[in-house]
């Protein structure tokens, strides 16, 4: 079946075939140009490649086990992804998130966005042929996942944030390597800075290209650091706060012309202040409530031998990794509603009000079943607005649920912005979009 | 038998050639792309052990390191990277979305690539952590070792 553009394309001019298997193309999209020697007459995106079924097969999953499925939509930032899903049903159930756990989500998704704008810069700037980049971005991004990964247990797709909270507390040598992760990370922005800002080959192939105005972005839905690139002032974390994003003092860079190179600068400053941010946070975060003396403390094996002739009222002893939560923890982290939160595992295994309590979240139909209705919340993504549409029907999956997903209105806006440039202007125009196939194609 | 011998050792030393030069073409769809950034870049550097920096050339590539999922649309655009590969040619199945279709067990995603073009390595793991991702890269090593040679001028039976 020919497509549109084979359809109009004029006799004289060429038609050629970009991706999906282009190097820049991400593997997951398909650039049709229609070409006037070098320079591109039109052209037609199309996406779609990368369809996993992302809103259907959540229709079939309960409202706790699709988190894990949020992982893997914007793939380089995924505790924002979980964040956003998890908010909503918040808001959905109307829950009070205690106040560690909302700074500890802060903390989280702002190394996440700073992950995110790594790995953006580092494949736009490879791309254009600056391989250094990428390999100190890559570099910054390991010292970033280092700290995660000493939290959550898992570089990439955590799942760490809950309902009701986060899974587990901060690790307690957490401080140290998240110092670290930000100097090492301050670094490779300050060589980066030097290597690009006045790099000729960079600024040729960035600077006025690619050129959106402010009215054309926002006509196309476009939010977070491109739009903010146009020089609009437009940011979820200021426009509607969430979390405890309004007790934090932090900047909203604005760029002033729309270009490529304006969208690699925003990404550059958002990334210093989402350093702020999590220094910030660092500071302010309460500290956890006093824990009871561990000393006396049962040992698991003891525990369990002893809840099987009565009802144990000592702390149990369980190291403080996500193998084994603890009670006491659960106050911090993730409040202790059971309607909500998977029981503390010492429970569970010790008493049979907890063994019933999560045989009653696990089993079908009995979960977490949120009123009738419908939510949208959204939350600022690595790239953009990231909405999560719910609509529940009382049941303990969602009916529908839709992503709105940022970089799909992002990379809608590609055959405008490519149209009348060089193909060579496709690869960093490209780049600057930050375009994700698990988030554009769900 | 004197021939056999130096068929023997050409085979080994062939091998012994290809198992440390395989130049890979990576085809990176999805999440697992991210972790083969890791293991390519300097931290984890899988340039130690031989693979050499990214060809995005098919005809130029030895191995084929399938990244992330394969959707339906998808399949028949990775059969022609396969197809325009040159012999000898290996396959890695990078991440449990390669492997078995992973947790998109639906209507849009191949359930494992194995069903489109023949694999030598699985790596599991959603995604697979870097260091996985070396130990599945020497079992290939080893694999590319052992296995029987081919060559131009080679004697079939």
């Amino acid at each position: 079946m020919p497509t549109r553009i084979q359809k109009e394309a004029s006799e004289e001019s060429l038609l050629l075939n970009m991706g999906p298997s282009h190097p820049a193309m991400h593997g997951t999209i398909r650039i049709m140009l229609e070409l006037d020697g070098e320079r591109i007459l039109n052209s037609e995106v199309e996406v779609g490649y990368l369809h996993r079924g992302f809103e259907k097969i959540c229709e079939h999953r309960t409202y706790f086990n699709l988190l894990p499925y949020t992982d893997r939509m914007n793939y380089v930032s995924p505790l924002i992804n979980n964040l956003g899903y998890v908010m909503t049903v918040e808001k959905m159930l109307g829950i009070e998130v205690p106040e560690r756990a909302q700074y500890i989500r802060v903390i989280m998704s702002e190394l996440s966005r700073i992950s995110d704008h790594l790995t953006c810069l580092a494949a736009m700037a490879m791309e254009c042929g600056a391989f250094t980049v990428f390999l100190y971005n890559v570099k910054a991004r390991e010292f970033i996942w280092d700290v995660i990964e000493e939290t959550t247990g898992a570089r990439m797709t955590t799942s760490y944030i809950r309902i009701g909270g986060v899974r587990a507390d901060l690790h307690p040598g957490y401080k140290a390597v998240l110092k670290k992760a930000i100097v090492e990370t301050r670094k490779v922005l300050k060589d980066i800075h030097g290597l690009l800002d006045k790099n000729k080959i960079y600024l040729n192939r960035t600077r006025d290209i690619a050129v959106v105005s402010p009215e054309t972005a926002i006509s196309y839905g476009w939010t977070g650091p491109c739009l903010r690139s146009t020089g609009v002032y437009y940011d979820v974390r200021k426009a509607s706060p969430y979390a405890v994003y309004d007790q934090l003092d932090f900047e909203v860079p604005l760029g002033e012309r729309g270009d490529n190179f304006d969208r690699y600068m925003v990404r550059m400053k958002e990334m210093e202040q989402s350093l702020r941010i999590i220094e910030q946070a660092m500071e302010k975060m309460p500290s956890p409530s006093p824990s009871k003396l561990m000393a006396e403390a049962l040992e698991p094996a003891e525990a369990i031998k002893a809840s099987r002739t009565k009802r144990i009222e000592k702390e149990i002893k369980l190291s403080p990794n996500l193998e084994g939560s603890e009670r006491q923890k659960y106050l911090d982290i993730l409040g202790t509603d059971k309607k909500y939160v998977v029981p503390p595992k010492e429970d569970t295994y010790t008493s049979i009000e907890g063994i019933i309590n999560h045989f009653k979240f696990f089993m079908r139909d009995h979960g977490i079943r949120p009123p009738k209705g419908e939510v949208y919340f959204s939350v600022e993504g690595g790239n953009g607005e990231l909405g999560f549409y719910i609509v529940s029907d009382g049941t303990d999956r969602p009916y529908r649920l839709h992503l709105r997903a940022p970089c799909f209105h992002i990379v809608s806006a590609l055959e405008e912005m490519i149209k009348g440039r060089y193909i060579a202007d496709v690869i960093p125009t490209f780049g600057s979009t930050n375009m994700i196939g698990g988030e554009l194609d769900r | 038998m004197i021939g056999s011998f130096f068929t023997t050792r050409f085979n080994y030393i062939l091998g012994w050639a290809r198992k440390y030069s395989l130049f890979h073409y990576p085809y990176i769809t999805a999440c697992c792309g991210m972790e083969y950034m890791s293991t390519a870049a300097s931290h984890f550097d899988w340039d130690r052990f031989g693979t050499g920096w990214t060809r995005f050339s098919p005809r130029q590539s030895d191995m084929l390191v399938v990244c992330g999922t394969i959707s339906h649309k998808l399949a028949p655009v990775l059969r022609t990277v396969y197809d325009q590969m040159t012999e000898p040619k290996w396959v890695m199945a990078f991440g449990t979305c390669t492997v078995s279709g992973g947790i998109y067990d639906n209507y849009a995603v191949v359930q494992g690539i194995d069903r489109i073009i023949p694999v030598d390595i699985y790596i599991p793991g959603c995604p697979p952590r870097p260091e996985t991702v070396l130990d599945g890269l020497i079992k290939l090593q080893e694999k590319i070792q052992k296995q029987e040679q081919e060559w131009r001028w080679k004697k079939r039976k």
